[in-house]
């Protein structure tokens, strides 16, 4: 066969699937445990936090070999960049709006 | 050639950053600790795109610190300058540029291979990278036109009232069955015309998925896409064996898929019927309906406040109505003078109240409503019936009993507040011709105990305080 499935590359491919299936199920109850009232907010931070797809993106831009990868990788981190900078700002902005009752 | 493992310390990095975004969800628990969840967000992606700069040969560090300056100045500009009522929009335009990425960053790697490592022994692509790659351009493709059909739609850029193709479930089933197809025949061969035409096909799901589905289903259909954008990062990770987006990928499609499962429930609608699309069609058909006519009560602002100084209690319920109004600010200010009188004064929320998952909330927040005097359908709910006044403001479908009684009514069988049981009602509306998004008559307008404040709401509120003043 290939690489992959030989010298222990399934294994590598069920560890990482591992770490996704848990973490799906702490995604299920660390969402169901987030108040309605900051619904909003959550989707903006999720938002934010999903743009760490910039990691793929700054690999490639980063990589010798292709040029048009590479082209591709900068637009790619420029357009995760408005999510990852617009993202946590507009949730900031939103959660600094929450206040409690003065008393 | 094989891929060399990272250092241990690479792979430590990118776990805490998966971690740090944990937190940063969890923060959200309580608005008390949801700052700090947000700044552990921030820290968490510093680590993640740290690691990633220091660990790799970066011939460009220049162009890459352009591309993030200019992208981060728009993001940041935008978040600075948006209007809290324009949120959804905003977050369908984020989700839309995450599909995006995930396209790109998946080209690159299909034209790069070597640089992602997922290269075989062979020289070719790895069967089960091929698979996750394919995987994550089409999720990516379907998130971006998806999430710019929602945009348009939300902003009011184009009709919001669905767009029925003939045959539609068969070319969309045909499109979705021709992607996995390919992405099946992807990994025996790795031609490029597979991989562009998957691109291709899953551009266009994206779009006749979500033209058909009408304005009332797009907090579901955000949602969606917020699952939509989840997938695809995690979908990248299995391609870069990267612990932070697989982390990420798993927090945010569980994210999206629970909340798209609260506002349906909000609806009463199931998740296939909203796909499946169409919805407010029948509604704009049926809505121009003859009405009976039925005796009703006219109040002014002076018989509202005098009422509501009298009452104990207030429960006020707003619908997106206040927000196009813009009459949340002067509603606060009501709230406060009352409040000063001794009034008890509680706002109560349904979850489809706003354009999007809590979005009612935010507006309240942005009026400085204080967010212990907000409350959800089920913690209030049985108030109603001891409550003096039910102040109702640009609300209509959630207040509707014939959600609990009709069964032919359009939205039979949505939870619905009970403000038939509270001892008077002022109904705030602009006229009695208009009827709510689902287009559906209202029991609540000629009850005994109702009276219909018809004017703008917040001319309205206006008046309240006025009268509210000179009282005392």
């Amino acid at each position: 066969m290939n690489a992959c499935w030989r010298d222990g590359g399934i294994m590598d491919f069920i560890s990482i699937l591992s770490i996704f299936v848990m973490a799906c199920f702490v995604g299920y109850y660390v969402v169901w445990s987030v108040t309605p009232a900051l619904h909003t907010p959550l989707m903006a931070v999720t938002n934010a936090i999903s743009s760490v797809i910039v990691v793929g993106a700054l690999i490639a831009s980063a990589a010798a070999g292709s040029p048009t990868a590479k082209w591709l990788g900068l637009i790619a981190v420029a357009l995760a960049s408005v999510n990852i900078f617009g993202g946590f700002a507009v949730t900031a902005r939103m959660l600094a709006m929450y206040k409690k009752k003065e008393r | 050639m094989e891929h060399a493992a990272p250092p241990a310390w690479v792979m430590l990095a990118y776990l805490i950053s998966g971690v740090f975004f944990i937190l940063a969800l969890r923060g959200l628990s309580s608005p008390a600790t949801s700052q700090r969840g947000n700044r552990f967000g921030m820290a968490g992606m510093l680590i993640a795109v740290v690691t990633t700069l220091v660990t790799h040969d970066v011939a460009s560090l220049p162009e890459i610190l352009g591309a993030i300056a200019i992208g981060g100045g728009i993001g940041w500009v935008t978040a600075r300058k948006i209007a809290m009522t324009d949120m959804p929009q905003l977050v369908a335009a984020f989700h839309s540029l995450v599909g995006m990425a995930a396209v790109l960053v998946a080209a690159a790697a299909f034209l790069n291979p070597e640089a992602f490592g997922i290269n075989g022994a062979d020289g070719l692509i790895n069967p089960v990278s091929r698979v996750e790659m394919g995987l994550g351009i089409a999720i990516g493709a379907i998130t971006f036109s998806g999430s710019v059909i929602a945009f348009l739609k939300l902003a009011g850029k184009m009709s919001g009232a669905p767009i029925l193709l003939p045959l539609r479930h068969v070319i969309n089933l045909g499109t979705l069955a021709a992607i996995l197809g390919l992405i099946a025949y992807f990994t025996i061969d790795q031609s490029p015309w597979i991989f562009w035409t998957i691109t291709a096909l899953a551009f266009l799901i994206g779009f006749l998925l979500i033209i058909p589905i009408g304005g009332a289903d797009m907090p579901v259909v955000v949602s969606m896409l917020n699952s939509y954008s989840g997938w695809a990062a995690a979908a990248m990770g299995f391609t870069l064996h990267n612990t932070a987006m697989i982390i990420t990928g798993a927090l945010v499609g569980s994210s999206g898929a629970i909340l798209s499962y609260i506002m349906c429930k909000a609806m009463n609608r199931s998740f296939i019927s909203v796909i499946a699309g169409g919805f407010g069609a029948e509604a704009a058909a049926t809505g121009g309906a003859a009405k009976e006519q039925r005796p009703w009560k006219r109040g002014s602002a002076e018989d509202a406040a005098y009422m509501m100084q009298q009452a104990e209690s207030v429960i006020i319920v707003p619908g997106y109505g206040m927000a196009v109004a813009q009459a949340q600010h002067i509603l606060r200010e009501m709230a406060d003078v009352l409040k000063k009188q001794g009034v008890s004064v509680k706002y109560a929320i349904h979850p489809v109240a706003g354009r999007m998952p809590g979005h009612m909330n935010v507006l309240l927040a942005e009026a400085q409503v204080p967010y212990d005097e907000v409350f959800e359908l089920e913690d209030i709910n049985s108030e109603f019936a001891q409550t003096d006044v039910a102040f109702i403001i640009g609300a209509n479908d959630v207040v509707n009993p014939a959600a609990k009684t009709d069964k032919t009514s359009p939205i039979y069988g949505m939870p619905v507040f009970d403000v038939d049981k509270a001892k008077t009602v002022f109904f705030i509306k602009r006229s009695m011709g208009g009827v709510g998004y689902a287009g559906v008559d209202n029991d609540v307008f000629y009850m005994d105990q109702t009276m219909m404040l018809l004017a703008d709401a917040k001319k309205m509120c206006e008046d309240i305080v006025k009268a509210l003043g000179s009282g005392h």
